[in-house]
């Protein structure tokens, strides 16, 4: 017997042998597998909104930006001023902006960052990926708007405590809905252009000319030209949903305009872009 | 199984892919061929329903592809090992696939360890991956499943030698234990060792097929001589199918002993004669698809 260097080499059979039942357990191999829940592909969809650096920092700024913005108005606001309106309307705007790019990312991510190639390779389904993106996304933005608005409590009761004035509780709970409400509809816009665009940077745009762009246009339209003030309130979606700040304002006739341009600037674009979406190449 | 039925796919004017039809069974690695832009991936994109073909269509164990319930159970699928998210880790995009698939979470350890990603390597960002690690991770959620096929895009790009060889060996290893196997790549050496069927791909249209034997016995006999017209007419007339092979070089559908008989009674010099099985599959290769390069056709740049 020769005893040369023996060169181990590795049995590839052994290596497979710990992770696939490939024609080692033919028996037990399923011949059939249960379709994946929507729960399952719903907290996956969660987790994904959570578990890079950016998406992580992203969430929690709402954190930080309510904070923040709690801390601005009890160091700079008038003692008057220290109510709890005060304090929603401050946590209010960054919501406004986060909350939208939140539900944009989730979505044009797949794209941009082209995890698409393997989340839709997973769950061919797209319709039902896109569908827990929405759940998920909306209840991050439910969540947050409370959280928001439990900081803003918690800044009014001491704020007040600190100005030396009685706490003023004057966002009735109706109101709050509405609010939360019209944060919801401004993250279903985002969404929207996310699905339509599928691009991170072209969608955020998009949501900034929807939000803030056009709405500048359309009160100088209002303003100088009579008969679109006559009939702004059929085609203006943002400037209805104004409106939801102040509840109390909200007729009858207001949910019908806001039912109405939701329907022209929202649903149909989203279900254009649902459409496209199914359709196209994901590469 | 994966059977490709007569899949077309035209963007405008530009028809990627033309009645594109093969079968890559069970037991075999299948290897699909072909130079850069031939339609591989679009290919491989139709199969996992990801492109929308135009017509045609394609089926994996007899359903399409998004008709299977749990399609990562039954199908491991690699097409771009850099379309990760950069700021995940590796361990975090297994642990999605895994809880996506609903299979143990012990798998995700498993798989780690069949790929050869350390811990610590695993802890960092796909972003920090080398395209090596990035294969590996691809090829890692592809098996954590335990599906019965394999359908991998160019896998063996950015691996060493050493990872090329352990890519080999568990595809082989795979496919003897019944798996199917597709895997496509422009490296014709790549394919040659590990495949046993070979599907050719050029300009969007299957140039051949096949045994990867029988390809290569259909490969003839390359002769080479400084009299390459004169060599040409002969077997013409003798009627044996010949094509130009370099400025030198005829390959002949003929075994060499004719060729030789032929060349002899011609009176042409030969300086060498040989199957062209030993010339690899490179030469066949390349002169399968010499049309369809893009290095030869000024019109190629269209694709």
């Amino acid at each position: 017997m020769t005893t040369s260097t023996t060169v181990p080499v590795p049995s590839t059979r052994t290596t497979l042998d710990h992770v696939s039942t490939l024609g080692r357990d033919a028996a037990t191999r399923p011949t059939a597998y249960a379709p994946i829940p929507f729960g399952r592909i719903l907290r996956i969809e969660l987790r994904k909104m959570f578990d890079t650096r950016s998406g992580f920092w992203l969430l929690a700024s709402i954190g930080i930006t309510s904070i923040l913005a709690t801390a601005a108005v009890i160091a700079f606001a008038p003692d008057s001023s220290i109510t709890y309106e005060a304090f929603g309307t401050a946590i209010g705007f960054p919501m406004s902006v986060l909350l939208p790019v939140i539900a944009i990312l989730s979505v044009t991510s797949e794209w941009s960052q082209r995890t698409g190639l393997t989340t839709f390779t997973l769950v061919p389904n797209r319709s039902r990926v896109i569908g827990a993106k929405l759940v998920a996304s909306v209840a991050v933005g439910v969540v947050s708007m409370l959280l928001a608005f439990g900081i803003g409590a918690v800044g009014n009761v001491v704020g007040s405590a600190i100005a030396g004035v009685d706490t003023t509780w004057n966002i009735s709970f109706v109101q709050l809905g509405t609010i939360i409400l019209a944060n919801v509809l401004g993250l279903l816009t985002g969404f929207m252009l996310g699905i339509l665009i599928r691009s991170s940077a072209g969608a955020i745009v998009g949501y900034f000319v929807y939000s803030f762009v056009l709405p500048t246009l359309t009160s100088i339209l209002a303003a100088s030209q009579h008969w679109f003030s006559d009939i702004r309130h059929w085609v203006d979606f943002q400037d209805n949903q104004t409106a939801l700040f102040d509840a109390t304002a909200m007729r009858a006739a207001d949910w019908g305009y806001l039912a109405v341009t939701g329907l022209v600037w929202l649903v149909l674009p989203l279900a254009v872009g649902l459409w496209t979406m199914r359709r196209s190449e994901v590469k | 199984m994966i059977e490709v039925t007569s899949v077309s796919m035209r963007y405008g004017a530009f028809q990627a892919l033309d009645d594109v039809s093969f079968t890559a069974r069970p037991g075999r690695v299948t290897g699909f061929l072909g130079p850069n832009g031939a339609g591989k991936s679009t290919t491989m994109r139709v199969v996992v329903g990801l492109t929308p073909p135009t017509a045609g269509y394609a089926t994996v164990g007899g359903r399409r592809y998004a008709d299977l319930p749990n399609p990562g159970r039954e199908v491991g699928v690699l097409l771009d090992a850099s379309a990760q998210h950069a700021g995940r880790t590796g361990r975090e995009v297994l642990t999605i696939a895994q809880r996506t698939l609903g299979v143990p979470a012990g798998r995700v350890e498993a798989m780690l360890d069949l790929v050869s990603l350390t811990r610590a390597e695993a802890g960092r960002r796909v972003r920090n991956y080398s395209l090596g690690m990035r294969q590996r991770l691809g090829i890692a959620t592809a098996l954590i499943g335990d599906p019965s096929v394999l359908i991998l895009d160019e896998p063996a790009n950015g691996l060493d030698p050493a990872g090329i060889r352990w890519m080999r060996d568990l595809l082989r290893d795979y496919a003897d234990r019944g798996g199917t196997v597709l895997l496509s790549s422009h490296l014709l050496h790549e394919i040659e060792v590990v495949a046993d069927d070979l599907v050719v791909i050029g300009h969007g249209r299957i140039i051949a097929q096949g045994a990867k034997e029988e390809l290569l016995a259909a490969a003839g006999t390359l002769v080479r001589t400084p009299e390459v017209a004169t060599l040409a007419q002969a077997l013409a007339d003798a009627g044996l199918v010949a094509h130009a092979c370099g400025p030198d070089a005829l390959r002949v559908e003929g075994d060499p002993r004719h060729v030789g008989l032929v060349a002899l009674t011609a009176g042409v010099p030969l300086e060498e004669l040989r199957p062209a099985e030993g010339a690899g599959l490179e030469e066949m290769f390349l002169e399968l698809t010499s049309d369809s390069q893009r290095d030869t056709t000024p019109e190629g740049a269209a694709a």
